[in-house]
């Protein structure tokens, strides 16, 4: 499809992520169809925050967004519990500096 | 209900009959889109925009209601009383036509309705300084979408930029009553209570203008003035408009819901 | 995650074992994981399903917006067909997960191929069906959407979870309007009586066939997509219903409805499954309607989404020539 090419759509997809309140993280929320980021975060609001529950939306192009592949999982998401240098338990303190 | 000094409970009822009505109407037109928008996104959109409208219709009417001393209810006075005894501005009245009548219409509407909301902020009738207050936020919100919208029919297709002059041309008649002061409003105005409409004439021309050019559209050169809402004296549209929404209400005298 | 995980290489009875595997541990299947083609499309397949359900399903409540009594009922109607709208727009997203587009679903739909909850091809007639259509098929439907946010498929799974929140003021508003007509005038108890009367069998057969003739939901329940049979949910639904109408001294038009002390169960009659395949082929009392509404609201939005994207093209133009230039 050229970028010429108008014929009939329900318009590309975006994703949404919500931020519920100041300090938090933004979450996923779903996704919403717009033909451009303005009405993707008006359509965003309407959607995910119209019951309120939110202080900031971002919203991507679904095709956009790179993702690691379950495959991945394994090499990629290296589980830690053998390099226990990362987590805080290995590390002891004397309680009179603390 | 304490009335501000030397102000005529029923001019102020009147008054707020007027806004509210206004509100009221444009709602129950917009909320006809439920179901039938062109896209499932606007379908949400458009009812969001619908219940903003019924809810300071509500607020509104609720306060029409205490100032008039309670004898009606903010229910009865939406879905009892006759098209001749409603105070809005015809263009809210007029048939949803296609998306560009109701975004053009919307847009018109929305720029009226924050620079007057903006004034009316500062009323010196307190409750209705607060409606002003919590409503100013969803009007806003509201011409963002308008305001984007018309920019994207304007500037969009042919066809939709065919369609939206085509509204524009047949609203533009509509558009002088938002701005035409009367006797009972100027007397509003001079106690602080409500804003002065044709003052605002200017800034309400500039501002669309200033979209529509945006949106390779043109201010309409329409001469013709169409006005009589606030004397009851509306377009047939409206009577079949409350045949509709007040069917249940008169059928069923004196009923709960 | 402690499985040894798979590679490329793999058969695909490995593959399906894992996939079994990781269904019995009660794992969430997401978007990019290998899952059987067979469950990717049975996914589609419901899920699509639901979410046309809900858009069609405004229809027969939308009927009423412009005819609502009073604000509050006025308001609160439109805030559900709105609610509506979402929940299939969050079904039609989770759908889109598994790799068909939007577009591809709706051209199902209104092409006749794709199915629909039957339901909402009955006609809204009064002002009680309305709290009918709250109490009954809302009330269904809180049944089915308890147990799917329990949904193997990760995305469905969290649309469900989303639709539940919202979903619960929906039965208690049509119930509230029920109890309000009954508690009203004779002219609203017989409205309220009438509705009952036309929705009690459609809801039941909204179940879905018995289940002997369910060719789906062997597999839809091997695949912890579904829970419970359509029967179970039936019996459970009639069981909570009919204490809930002979409450507010209404009853329901079935002359073979008796209690059975034993089970606790209300044993109720035969369903008409002629009525029932004949509203899923296509001939019920509204199902035209319905789609006639649907393609005419599709056809007549086609200049407005052109529209929009046309704009966003001619921006974007614009702004990869600025870059460019």
């Amino acid at each position: 499809m050229s970028s010429q090419d108008h014929s009939d759509t329900q318009w590309p997809l975006w994703e949404v992520f919500v931020q519920p309140r100041t300090g938090a993280a933004h979450e996923h929320a779903g996704s919403v169809h717009a033909p451009d980021g303005e009405l993707a975060l008006q359509n965003a609001r309407d959607v995910y925050a119209r019951r309120g529950h939110a202080v900031s939306l971002w919203v991507v192009p679904s095709d956009q967004i790179v993702a690691s592949s379950p495959s991945d999982q394994g090499p990629f998401f290296d589980p830690a519990q053998d390099k226990v240098y990362r987590h805080p338990s290995f590390y002891r303190v004397d309680r009179n500096f603390e | 209900m304490k009335l501000p000094e030397s102000v005529d409970r029923q001019i102020l009822f009147e008054y707020l009959l007027r806004l509210g009505d206004e509100r009221l109407v444009l709602g129950h037109r917009l909320s006809e889109w439920c179901g039938h928008a062109p896209i499932l996104e606007e379908d949400i959109a458009l009812a969001n925009l619908a219940l903003d409208l019924l809810g300071q219709s509500e607020a509104l009417l609720d306060l029409a209601s205490q100032v008039e001393g309670r004898s009606r209810t903010p229910d009865e006075l939406a879905f009892l009383r006759e098209a001749i005894d409603f105070r809005n501005p015809l263009i809210v009245e007029l048939p949803i036509g296609d998306f560009a009548f109701t975004i053009s219409r919307q847009f018109l509407f929305d720029v009226y309705s924050r620079l007057y909301f903006e004034k009316l902020e500062a009323s010196s009738f307190e409750p209705l300084a607060g409606i002003a207050r919590k409503t100013l936020q969803e009007i806003r919100y509201h011409h963002r979408h308008s305001r984007q919208w018309m920019l994207r029919l304007g500037d969009g297709t042919e066809e939709s930029n065919r369609r939206t002059r085509r509204a524009l041309d047949e609203l533009w008649r509509f558009t002088a009553e938002l701005f035409q002061s009367d006797d009972l409003e100027a007397g509003l105005l001079s106690s602080g209570i409500a804003p002065d409409r044709p003052a605002l004439f200017e800034a309400w021309q500039d501002e669309v203008a200033g979209t529509l050019a945006e949106a390779g559209l043109q201010l309409p050169r329409e001469e013709h003035r169409v006005s009589g809402g606030r004397s009851g004296q509306h377009t047939e549209h409206l009577g079949h408009l409350l045949a509709e929404m007040q069917i249940l209400a008169r059928s069923f005298p004196g009923a709960s819901w | 995650m402690n499985e040894p995980h798979l590679h490329a290489e793999d058969t695909p009875d490995a593959e399906n074992a894992l996939f079994e595997a990781r269904l019995a541990a009660g794992e969430k299947i997401e978007p990019k994981d290998w899952m059987p083609e067979r469950y990717r499309q049975q996914l589609i397949r419901m899920m699509s399903q639901h979410a046309h359900s809900e858009i069609v399903g405004m229809l027969p409540e939308g009927n009423w917006i412009t005819r609502a009594p009073n604000f509050r009922r006025k308001k609160a109607l439109l805030a559900k067909v709105q609610d509506e709208a979402g929940h299939g727009l969050y079904l039609y997203s989770a759908t889109e997960t598994l790799g068909i587009s939007r577009e591809e679903l709706i051209d199902q739909l209104l092409s006749g191929k794709a199915k629909y909850s039957s339901i909402f091809n009955y006609p809204t007639l009064t002002w009680a069906d309305i709290g009918v259509i709250g109490w009954f098929v809302d009330g269904a439907a809180i049944v089915n959407q308890t147990m799917l946010a329990k949904a193997s498929y990760g995305p469905y799974s969290r649309a469900m979870v989303r639709i539940c929140k919202e979903e619960s003021f929906h039965k208690k508003q049509g119930f509230e309007i029920i109890a309000i007509l009954c508690r009203g005038t004779e002219g609203q108890r017989r409205m309220a009586q009438d509705a009952v009367d036309r929705w009690w069998w459609p809801t039941l057969m909204m179940f879905g066939p018995p289940d002997e003739a369910s060719a789906n939901s062997e597999e839809l329940m091997r695949w912890k997509v579904k829970t419970r049979s359509n029967d179970e949910l039936r019996q459970h639904f009639v069981n909570m219903t009919v204490a809930q109408a002979h409450s507010l001294g209404l009853t329901v038009p079935d002359p073979d409805l008796e209690y059975d002390e034993a089970t606790g169960d209300w044993r109720f009659g035969e369903l008409d499954w002629d009525e029932f395949w004949e509203v899923i082929k296509g001939r019920g009392p509204c199902n035209r309607e319905r789609m006639e509404a649907r393609r005419r609201a599709h056809e007549k939005g086609a200049w407005v989404r052109e529209a929009a994207a046309a704009y966003a093209a001619k921006r974007a133009a614009e702004s990869a020539s600025v870059t460019a230039g």
